[in-house]
């Protein structure tokens, strides 16, 4: 399966890196342009939510991207914040309260955002996982003709 | 004169607006209300700086901020925070905020989360100074 991984550290000046990547591999999985600013924000939201989490829990382990570009865009955002990371204490830099406003509004937002959206939490971390439908394959074009075929 | 977080240009910022920089700021007076422009991407990385400035124009005794978002082309959830939190400051002195936003883009980000009932959102700067009294 055609992926990118994107690995940063849990940093927020990265995440900008991440969205632009997303929306460059989201074009050309042949997501259709109307579709790409709204990839840039899930993309950026997820993975801004992901940092946060990381910071308030004191992991410096990478967040990571998955994107595949074969069938539908999915986009795979992987905090390594699991149920076990959550056990430990916060560190706690920022009011509780306006960190949970802030996962609130993320959480509000991304569900506007993608129809296909699905977040599940694990030991490990959480995953949240998005995908837009694609109106062509560039990746498959590209084949045909490096194949030799019409 | 103390630097203003996000200002990184004198006399006139937006003059010298640089498209690498991520986020730019300006601030002025407009008929008695203080008006923030914002250029460029307001993100988990660079809110803190649209926080630091607003907050520094609400200490410095602004009540009635117009912030102007014509010129962002992305807002996240991080900064629709920021400006709730502003809004909710403001509020409790008894001041107002406005936003100016004219972008269809901006707006579907407001309307998915419901604040588009919070904020009061206008189309131009001088729509939104003449909707609400000036400082006193």
């Amino acid at each position: 399966m055609p992926t990118v991984h994107l690995a940063f550290s849990p940093a927020p000046q990265y995440v900008r890196t991440a969205r632009l990547v997303s929306v460059a591999v989201a074009r050309r999985a042949g997501v259709a342009d109307e579709l790409l600013d709204w990839v840039r924000l899930a993309v950026g939201d997820a993975c801004g939510r992901a940092v946060a989490r990381h910071v308030r829990h004191g992991v410096n382990d990478l967040v990571r991207v998955i994107m595949s570009d074969d069938g539908p865009y999915e986009v795979r955002v992987i905090d390594a914040c699991g149920t076990a990371t959550a056990a430990e204490p916060a560190v706690e830099a920022e009011d509780p309260a306006v960190a949970e406003d802030a996962d609130r509004m993320a959480e509000t937002l991304l569900a506007g955002l993608v129809e296909d959206l699905q977040v599940s939490r694990g030991p490990d971390g959480t995953e949240v996982r998005m995908a837009w439908p694609v109106r062509r394959q560039l990746s498959d074009t590209t084949r045909t003709r490096h194949d030799g075929r019409t | 004169m103390r630097p203003v977080p996000g200002e990184h240009t004198a006399p006139c910022l937006l003059d010298g607006y640089d498209p690498r920089m991520e986020l730019s700021l300006g601030s002025r007076q407009v008929a008695g209300h203080t008006v923030v422009e914002v250029r460029g991407e307001v993100d988990v990385y660079t809110a803190a700086t649209l926080r630091e400035r607003l907050l520094a124009v609400i200490e410095g005794g602004a009540t009635s901020v117009v912030v102007d978002l014509r010129r962002v082309d992305f807002l996240d959830s991080t900064g629709l925070g920021v400006l709730v939190g502003a809004l909710k400051r403001l509020r409790l002195a008894g001041g107002q905020l406005a936003l100016v936003c004219d972008s269809e883009k901006l707006l579907k980000v407001f309307r998915i989360t419901a604040l588009d009932r919070v904020f009061t959102l206008h189309d131009s700067v001088e729509a939104a100074t003449a909707a609400a009294p000036a400082e006193g």
